[in-house]
């Protein structure tokens, strides 16, 4: 049968290495916003509210460039629509225990980093593992945030520039296993990268948005998995 | 720069357009997609989804490109060994300091 997993313990174990992460962009922009005059609490009120990166980076130009309103939703929506990619396949993740007002708040925090380690996961994931997983990263990206823009020099440069790398430790540590296991796994893997290395240097490719380019890159390397090998009727679940 | 008031709408606009790309898709689909096309799709996306987004980003996370190669590595061989998150990255992470120590004593 599919496995079911629902720790809260768990959970906050997963999430450890994502706040840790966190922190140190998080860091940055807390940094950015108040050397770009905005005050330190509406820095951690965007933290808070927004949870995610890309997003927030751009909205900060935005406000500090004195942009118009609808500018910023699409340039949010731009940036931020490969959520809805992630969205759907967590809905198809979680547990059928999983009722409507927890979608509202596990909606919340799917950030990138969230949404990778609960599809990590073998078989569903119920809500208390979706909550001890989100806790810590929330904390993490709220309170960095506070403390870069509170004092911007607690953190040396080398460990800010080494912590950096984090995010991407994880990432690989998520996908390199089941690749290695699942030959259409790692073409899937091998060719989204490819495409995304490839949209960064070829001139033209390369002015596309950056939210733009992992949906092109996910669509088009996740369709030519299904069509090599469409998994079966169980298997859809057990990821990992 | 703009005054308090706008700072609160421009926060407000950017939450819920954030909020509501993350929520629909998950409140829409509640029940199991029977399509087994679209399953499969579904079943390769986090992958496809995280190696686009480690790569090419991974090589411009910290101070130089040399000591990112050096944490890519170390967190290449560790998730081949399927050590745990925490380890990968945080070996990744000893990894570039590392290498940036040595770069700062050799120039």
């Amino acid at each position: 049968m599919t496995e079911f997993q629902n720790s809260f313990k768990k959970g906050l174990k997963d999430g450890l290495p994502i706040a840790l992460g966190y922190l140190s962009v998080s860091f940055t922009f807390g940094m950015m916003a108040v050397e770009g005059g905005l005050p330190v609490f509406t820095a951690v009120l965007i933290s808070m509210t927004n949870l995610t990166s890309a997003g927030q980076f751009a909205g900060l130009d935005l406000i500090l460039a004195g942009g118009a309103y609808l500018e910023m939703a699409l340039t949010q929506f731009v940036i931020n629509i490969r959520y809805a990619l992630m969205s759907v396949s967590l809905s198809q993740k979680l547990h059928k225990s999983v009722n409507l007002l927890d979608r509202f708040l596990i909606a919340f925090s799917n950030t990138d980093e969230i949404f990778a380690v609960a599809s990590g996961q073998k078989g569903e994931v119920g809500k208390k593992y979706m909550y001890g997983l989100a806790l810590l990263p929330i904390v993490g990206w709220t309170l960095g945030t506070l403390i870069g823009a509170a004092a911007s020099t607690v953190l040396p440069l080398s460990v800010r520039s080494a912590l950096g790398i984090a995010i991407y430790g994880m990432f690989i540590a998520i996908f390199i296993p089941p690749a290695k296991h699942n030959k259409t796994v790692a073409v899937v893997v091998i060719l989204s990268a490819a495409l995304s290395i490839c949209f960064k240097y070829i001139p033209g490719l390369c002015k596309v948005s950056s939210g733009f380019v992992i949906i092109i890159c996910a669509v088009l390397s996740a369709t030519v998995g299904a069509l090599l090998k469409p998994v079966k009727e169980d298997e859809a679940n057990e990821n990992g | 720069m703009k005054t308090a008031e706008n700072i609160f709408i421009y926060i407000a606009v950017m939450a819920l357009v954030t909020y509501l790309i993350r929520m629909l898709p998950l409140v829409i689909f509640r029940k199991k997609i029977e399509n087994r096309f679209i399953r499969s799709f579904l079943y390769y996306i986090p992958y496809a989804v995280l190696a686009a987004m480690t790569f090419p980003a991974v090589f411009s996370s910290t101070g130089s490109v040399w000591s990112a190669v050096a944490g890519l590595i170390v967190a290449l061989l560790l998730a081949f060994f399927e050590k745990g998150l925490l380890t990968v990255a945080l070996s990744s992470c000893a990894a570039v300091f590392v290498i940036e120590l040595l770069m700062k004593f050799i120039s």
